[in-house]
């Protein structure tokens, strides 16, 4: 696999997924309400996606050949919305109005409250159907954007996600690229209790789907294989990003008691302590 | 006027003919293309047909991602897999979103007859008023049909459009205008309307007949957009007849009883009798017979209007 990004960029992505972090965490606080494991599990994933390979502009959010993105595990939406701000789609201001009455930021990503959201979602294992409808249309319009889909792996749980993976191969959509946060907890506790998954890259394989397993913190492998998966044009690929739920918060991370409760004062104090000092280093 | 054509094979004529006029129409399927007739378009345009197999909540959610580039996706399967199996789907990333989706769900009421309760779709119409955003099309006869599709496709947003499978009576000529939303008033009357949905317009006019001769003389009010309700037509045949019936192939519960006595709970009331299915799932036979055994015989019509109108004369 070649190396994609110079060290420069590795340093800038990475203190964007800090920056993303932060702000998950303070939106969340002050909401009292949302999702903060699945949220900062996905930080790195959410940078590089949106500062280093989506083709988007702030100024036209629906510009027709923009690459899509497919918040298919939107309860992260709260370091979407970091993004979104971060990247100019929506004022920063906002975001201290998450889930209040009149706010452009839903709970849940809604396409048509927010610019730069390309599916409202929320309901869990649908999008990768979306996905699959948007590379699909996207090549019936002869346009050459790509489409990710962003995956919970509690998520593919659900058995759409199968007819769906069945769908892209049938279809050969090479321009569809899934990034699975396999965080290995859901709402419940431990994905391999719950409904296990494993193993998880054979079942992607025996649908015909291009597999590569990768460190999901690491801002290089995510950026490596986005790359790989753009090279391999026969077929639809996967990115099975292994990742740490609550992931730059100590007493939040390989929990789901965090999955879905905001913290207290004392709580968000400490997390941003941690987070802040993680910059200094 | 009543030579019998099946509504489904309108419909896939309808399609072939749109898809030449417009390039933008895409037509989805789940493995059921030779029963839906959206086989005629495969054939003739392969490249923007695509049969899903057995997946109907992925067909639905595919096709709302289809429209968001602007295409116009034709969502096809059996009227109960559409609004039971894929009702989410149609909640979530259609409606919500307020996409320029088709979903058609054919073999709807009892219309699949044989296959039995399994297959049939007696409560389609009331899942798909409770969502929002969702328009609701039930035509009447096949020239109907050809009118509706077209109406939907020149009408941007969500649209549920339930067809039947079997061949009924055409009423319409070819030059009838089709206006979504708006009710036809077909026969003029004064002692009390008979409010009709879907291919039991042809068992109303029989029943009409009938109830002329013995000199009741009805308003027939044929309601082919369910969702939104023509308000105004309703609300005027209740305030200058002063007694209505609804007839439907449908559970009397949610469907064109439910809406029409929506309209009257907040315009003029007035005597209502509800002619469908009463609140049973059906069973395996012959489509008419079907019809007859579970409440919308011509007599079912007869015995309805006579009742609501002696509720009237009291
Ligand atoms: C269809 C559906 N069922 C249940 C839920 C409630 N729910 C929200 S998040 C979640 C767990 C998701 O787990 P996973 O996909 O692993 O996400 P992550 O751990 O990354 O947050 C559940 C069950 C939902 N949103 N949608």
């Amino acid at each position: 696999m070649t190396i994609s990004l110079t060290q420069e960029k590795v340093k800038e992505l990475e203190k964007i997924a800090l920056q993303i972090r932060r702000m998950v965490v303070k939106m969340v606080f002050t909401a009292q309400s949302g999702h903060l494991g699945g949220s900062l599990s996905v930080a790195e994933i959410i940078s590089v996606l949106y500062f280093s390979e989506l083709r988007i502009d702030p100024r036209n959010p629906n510009w027709p050949d923009r690459d899509r993105l497919v918040p298919s595990k939107g309860h992260c939406a709260p370091a979407i919305y970091a993004a979104l701000a971060l990247r100019g789609f929506i004022d920063p201001e906002c975001l201290t109005t998450l889930r209040q009455l009149d706010s452009i930021l839903q709970g849940h990503p809604c396409m048509t409250s927010t610019p730069g959201i390309d599916m409202s979602t929320g309901s869990l294992g649908h999008g990768l159907s979306i996905g699959v409808g948007m590379a699909l249309g996207g090549r019936l319009k002869r346009s050459n954007f790509l489409v990710y889909v962003l995956l919970g792996d509690g998520e593919l749980n659900e058995g759409q996600n199968w007819e769906a993976a069945m769908a892209a191969t049938k279809l050969s959509l090479s321009n569809l690229i899934a990034i699975v946060d396999r965080n290995r907890i859901q709402l419940d506790g431990p994905t391999e209790e719950i409904m296990p998954l494993e193993p998880l890259m054979e079942k992607w394989k025996a649908f015909n789907w291009n597999t590569i397993s990768i460190d999901g913190h690491s801002v290089e492998e995510i950026s490596d294989s986005i790359q790989w998966a753009k090279e391999n044009q026969d077929r639809p690929s996967v990115i099975i990003a292994n990742t740490i739920k609550g992931k730059g918060v100590s007493f939040m991370e390989n929990t789901h008691k965090w999955h879905g409760r905001p913290p207290t004062r004392e709580e968000y104090e400490m997390a941003i302590r941690e987070l802040e000092g993680e910059i200094d280093e | 006027m009543n030579k019998d054509a099946a509504m489904r094979d309108s419909y896939g004529e309808v399609l072939v003919e749109l898809g030449e006029e417009n390039p933008d129409i895409v037509v989805l399927d789940c493995d059921v293309s030779h029963s839906t007739k959206t086989l005629f378009f495969a054939e003739r345009f392969p490249e923007r047909f695509f049969n899903f197999g057995i997946q109907e909540a992925n067909m639905m959610d595919i096709a709302a991602a289809l429209a968001t580039v602007g295409l116009v996706p034709f969502a096809n399967t059996f009227s109960f897999l559409a609004t039971l199996r894929a009702s989410e789907q149609i909640r979530t990333s259609i409606a919500y979103n307020n996409l320029n989706v088709k979903i058609v769900g054919s073999y709807g009421g009892l219309s699949d007859s044989y296959d039995g309760a399994s297959h049939q779709a007696v409560f389609d119409l009331a899942v798909m008023r409770g969502i929002p955003n969702i328009k609701v099309v039930v035509p009447s006869d096949g020239v109907e049909t050809k009118k509706a599709v077209r109406a939907i496709v020149a009408t941007p947003g969500p649209v549920y459009l339930r067809l039947c499978r079997n061949e009924v009576p055409v009423f319409f000529d070819e030059d009838y205008e089709f206006t979504l939303g708006k009710a036809n008033t077909l026969r003029e009357g004064a002692d009390l309307t008979l409010v009709v949905i879907g291919i039991l317009l042809d068992r109303t006019m029989r029943a009409l007949e009938e109830l002329e001769g013995e000199g009741i003389h009805c308003r027939v009010l044929q309601v082919h957009t369910l969702k939104p309700i023509d308000h105004q037509a309703i609300a005027k045949a209740s305030e200058e007849t002063g007694a209505l019936v609804t007839i439907e192939e449908h559970n009397i519960i949610g469907g064109l009883g439910s809406a029409v006595a929506e309209v009257l709970a907040s315009s003029k009331p007035a005597p209502m009798e509800r002619v469908g299915i009463p609140d049973k799932f059906a069973e395996s036979g012959d489509y008419h017979q079907l019809l007859d055994k579970y409440g919308m015989s011509c007599r079912d019509i007869v015995n309805a209007a006579k009742k609501v109108l002696r509720r009237k004369l009291q």
